[in-house]
Formats: structure tokens, sequence, C-alpha cells
């Protein structure tokens, strides 16, 4: 399991325990978390699963590919270089206790 | 018939999923199935099945062991002719890949973005005009309507023959259950020759007749630049087009529906329009307007789903209408709630193959959703709602309705 720590934006800490090989966004939608909406259901058409990562935890996570970059400019909350979809962020074993900060707003 | 059961420890079912009652009403049959197994078989047609949210969404999104190459329909294509030539949907990566990237950009949030001022004009005006009227169809004046305003135009199509569309729209639809009433109906409706209603598609969405700045003229951009196939963007415009009519109108029907039964959730819509996007999203959980998703299994001899073991080349219908009342899934599944957090739901499907058109499904929703919400203060159903009879679709042909001025 990799313990997640979602940081929502009122400053609310919420930590999960999830199986690898899932997607942030996954772990998310199935944990109730509310500022991750994840319509398109992980398939790259929509912005709704928009996250800052800590740049503590971005280093392992590359850089983001043409396609994710391109839906990231229609996020509704302001992108940011720590801005990333969370359906491309798959949990592996490096990322025990990553910290996704929260946006006020996907929609 | 090609099925075959190697487990006997998966229960058996002889119920008809695609028995007009269930086609029409199909909560008794959703809820049978999935409380017989994860994994079930259906042994009038020799399919598998599985109305359980974990078990459908893990065969969707594994097309290593399940592929949509043989259909993701009823037929199991690794055995039976199909008239339809194969799309995207008929093929797994990597052959699936450069086709899918490309929709997604055309069909994708981003460039969809610019058709939103003209969705939210058409469906205020269309419901301005309905709302003086005072009683009128939901499903045939308002949802039907709206689409056939918005979508052949969004795709470029030309004005001749759009009628046509929806005749083979339908066809193509009963054609992916079995070969019933339903369907040779449907066939007579468009001439009775499948490939021929197919292959008049493709001619009107050839590149000299789609408008600029449609979905049609930028798929023949992708094919200038090579990404695609010349072809296969007359293929992808004709069945943008297809798919995305009736699934959609019967999808915001449905939801429409739903809210005019339930007084207090239209309540809360209308002091609140901002919750039309979720609410048609609940409403896909709740009542899916493409409720089977079909794949077959692999050539190999047994494929695993839920602890149960499959032979080769087997047909396995996801049944997302059920997924979407799973209580293992969902919390209160049989009430229809419009503050839910609903995302999740397989209504789309999931996957590599998950529904290509769904943004702009979710755009005409909201656009039309939220337009009768400001406008109409009360909604009551005046008539006895008529259910579409579909093998692959669910919906309201008409729903009569009275309405009450915001």
């Amino acid at each position: 399991m990799v313990q997640v720590n979602f940081h929502t934006p009122d400053g609310e800490k919420i930590s999960i325990d999830a199986p690898e090989g899932e997607s942030v966004m996954q772990v998310a939608v199935q944990n109730g978390i509310r500022w991750i909406v994840g319509e398109c259901g992980g398939s790259l058409m929509c912005a709704t699963c928009h996250v800052y990562v800590d740049p503590d935890n971005s280093q392992r996570l590359g850089v983001a590919s043409d396609d994710e970059d391109e839906m990231l400019e229609a996020a509704a909350s302001p992108r940011t270089e720590c801005s990333r979809l969370s359906c491309q962020i798959r949990l592996g074993e490096a990322d025990q206790g990553i910290n996704i900060h929260l946006p006020p707003t996907q929609r | 018939m090609n099925g075959q059961l190697i487990d006997e420890t998966i229960p058996v079912l002889n119920d008809d999923p695609f028995s007009l009652e269930n086609l029409r009403v199909p909560e008794a049959f959703d809820a049978k199935l999935r409380e017989a197994g994860p994994l079930v078989y259906l042994e009038r047609y020799g399919i598998y099945a599985s109305g359980q949210h974990a078990v459908v969404e893990e065969a969707f999104t594994d097309y290593g062991r399940f592929t949509s190459s043989h259909g993701t329909g009823l037929k199991n294509l690794a055995h039976e002719h199909f008239w339809r030539a194969p799309t995207i949907l008929e093929m797994d990566p990597p052959e699936h890949t450069p086709g899918r990237k490309v929709m997604n950009r055309v069909l994708g949030a981003p460039n969809i973005r610019k058709f939103r001022e003209n969705f939210e004009q058409t469906a205020e005006q269309m419901v301005d005009d309905l709302v003086s009227r005072g009683r009128f169809d939901l499903a045939k004046d308002l949802a039907e309507a709206f689409l056939l305003a918005v979508l052949p135009d969004a795709a470029g199509l030309p004005q001749e023959g759009r009628d046509r569309f929806l005749a083979i729209s339908r066809m193509n639809f009963q054609s992916m259950g079995p070969e019933n009433e339903l369907y040779f109906e449907s066939l007579k409706d468009v001439g009775g020759d499948a490939d021929a209603a197919m292959a008049w598609v493709f001619d009107r969405v050839r590149r000299e007749l789609v408008s600029d700045g449609g979905f049609g003229a930028q798929l023949y951009g992708y094919a200038d630049e090579g990404t695609i196939p010349e072809s296969q963007a007359a293929i992808m415009t004709g069945a943008f087009i297809i798919a995305g009519m009736d699934t959609t109108m019967y999808g915001i029907g449905l939801a429409l529906q739903s809210l005019a039964e339930r007084p207090e959730q239209y309540k809360l819509l209308h002091e609140n329009p901002e919750l039309a996007r979720n609410a048609f999203e609940e409403s896909m959980r709740f009542r899916a307007s493409s409720p089977r998703i079909g794949r077959t299994t692999r050539d190999v001899p047994e494929t695993e789903l839920a602890g149960h073991r499959i032979p080769a080349l087997q047909k396995f219908l996801g049944f997302v209408g059920a997924a979407g009342r799973d209580p293992r899934r969902w919390e209160r599944p049989d009430e229809f709630d419009i503050t839910r957090v609903a995302t999740g739901h397989l209504a789309f499907g999931a996957g590599v193959h998950n529904c290509v058109g769904q943004m702009i499904a979710r755009l005409e929703a909201e656009c039309l959703i939220k337009a009768f919400a400001r406008r109409v203060r009360e909604v009551r159903i005046v008539g006895t709602p008529i259910e579409v009879t579909s093998n692959w679709l669910r919906g309201y042909e008409s729903v009569p309705i009275e309405v009450v001025a915001a």
C-alpha cells in the first residue's frame, strides 16, 4: 500500500492508503475526495482531476506528456509548475507519503 | 451460438435481458444478475455477464484479457460476420492508439469549449419557446430536438439527408443486440440493406461535403498531416454522429424525467442550476442510456475473472446500468441524488475504449438541463411516459410534461 496525503484548499489533510498501480485520480474518486472530479475516467479528455503535486514529490513523476500538457491548459483553477493531471500519476513504491494539494475548483 | 462453459462454479441464469420488458425497464433483471454472483453465464445467449461494478471495471480496463476486436455488442465477431467496417471501437492498442489520440484532441475539453456559447443559446431559445407553450414533450420536443439542432452542425454535416441519419443510427444500435423483430424492423426503416445504409453515411461525410470548423473537417485535417488515413476520417466522422445522437438525447431525457418525477431534487436544481452537470452524471449512474457493453476473451485456453475461468473467444457483457446500482460501490444506490459524487460510474465505459464523445455529451446535457432549470420553476409529468424499445439503448420516446415558468 502507498500512503497518499490529500491537502484540501481549506488546509485539511486526508491520508489514504492505496494499492500500488492505481492512479491518484482513482484513489480520490473511490474515496469521495470531492475536489477531484475525474469526469473522463482517466482518458485524457478533460482536466477535472487537476492537482498540484508537492515539489518534494514531483521529481519521480517526470514531465507531463504533450496530451496531458494540452489538457492542463483547460484546467479551471490556475495552472502552476506543480500542476498535473492526477489520472496520469500511477502510484508506485517510490510515491510513499506523496503530498497532493487540491485546487479550489475543477469545473 | 458459440458459448462454452468450463467452470461449473459459475451461476447460470436463464432470464432474457433482451425481452421487451427487460429492455424497457431493466432494473429487475439487473438486480438478479448482480446478486447471482460476480460472474454469471446467460445460457440463452451463451455469454458471460456481470452486473458488479468492480468486475465490469476490471474487464473493461484490461484489453490484454478482454478484447474489443470481436465487437462490443452481443455478436461475437470471432465467429460471425458483421456488416459494418471496423472503427477504432473494434481495435485494441497499438492499432487503436493513433485514431483515439486524434479523437481525444478533437472531442476533448479544450477543443469543444468553442461550442459552449452556441449550445447555450440554442438551449435557451428552445426552452423559452417550449415554456411559453406550457405543455410539451420532454423527450421529443426538448431532448431529441436539441440534439438534432446542435450535433450535426458541430460535426459539420451537410443539411441534406440529415433525417436519415437518425434511422440509420437506430438500426446500428438494434444490430448490437440479438437478430430479433426489433432489429429487422429497424433494418426495414433504412431500406433493408445495412451495408448500403452505412456506405451512404460515409458518403455524406466525405471531405468536400463537411463544413469548415466542424469535427469532420478537423479529422480530415489530421488525415492531411498523415496522422490517420483519409478513409478513417470519414469513418470516424460518420461513427461520431451515429454514436452520439441517440445515446445523448436518451441520456438527457432520462435525467430530465428523473428530475420531473422528484420535486425535491428538481427544487435543488432550480435553486442552483450549476448542479446541472452533476445531475446528468448522477443520471448516467442511475439509468445508463447504453446499459450494456461487450468484450470477448482472447484466443487463449483460459481467462480469469472474479476467481472464475472463461474459455477462449467467449463473449462477455458488462451490464453498466446494473453496476451503477451496485451497493458494493455506491451508497444508497437506488436513490437519485444530484448532489452526490457520481463520477466513477461505468456508463461511458472504462479503460482505453471509454466513450470518446463523453465530454461533448456532458456539455450538451449541461447546457440543456441548465437552461431548463433556470426557466422552469415547477415541472409535472402529465401522461404516461413511453420507453424506447431498443436492443442496445435505454431512454424515453415520450414524456408529456406541464411546466410553470420561473
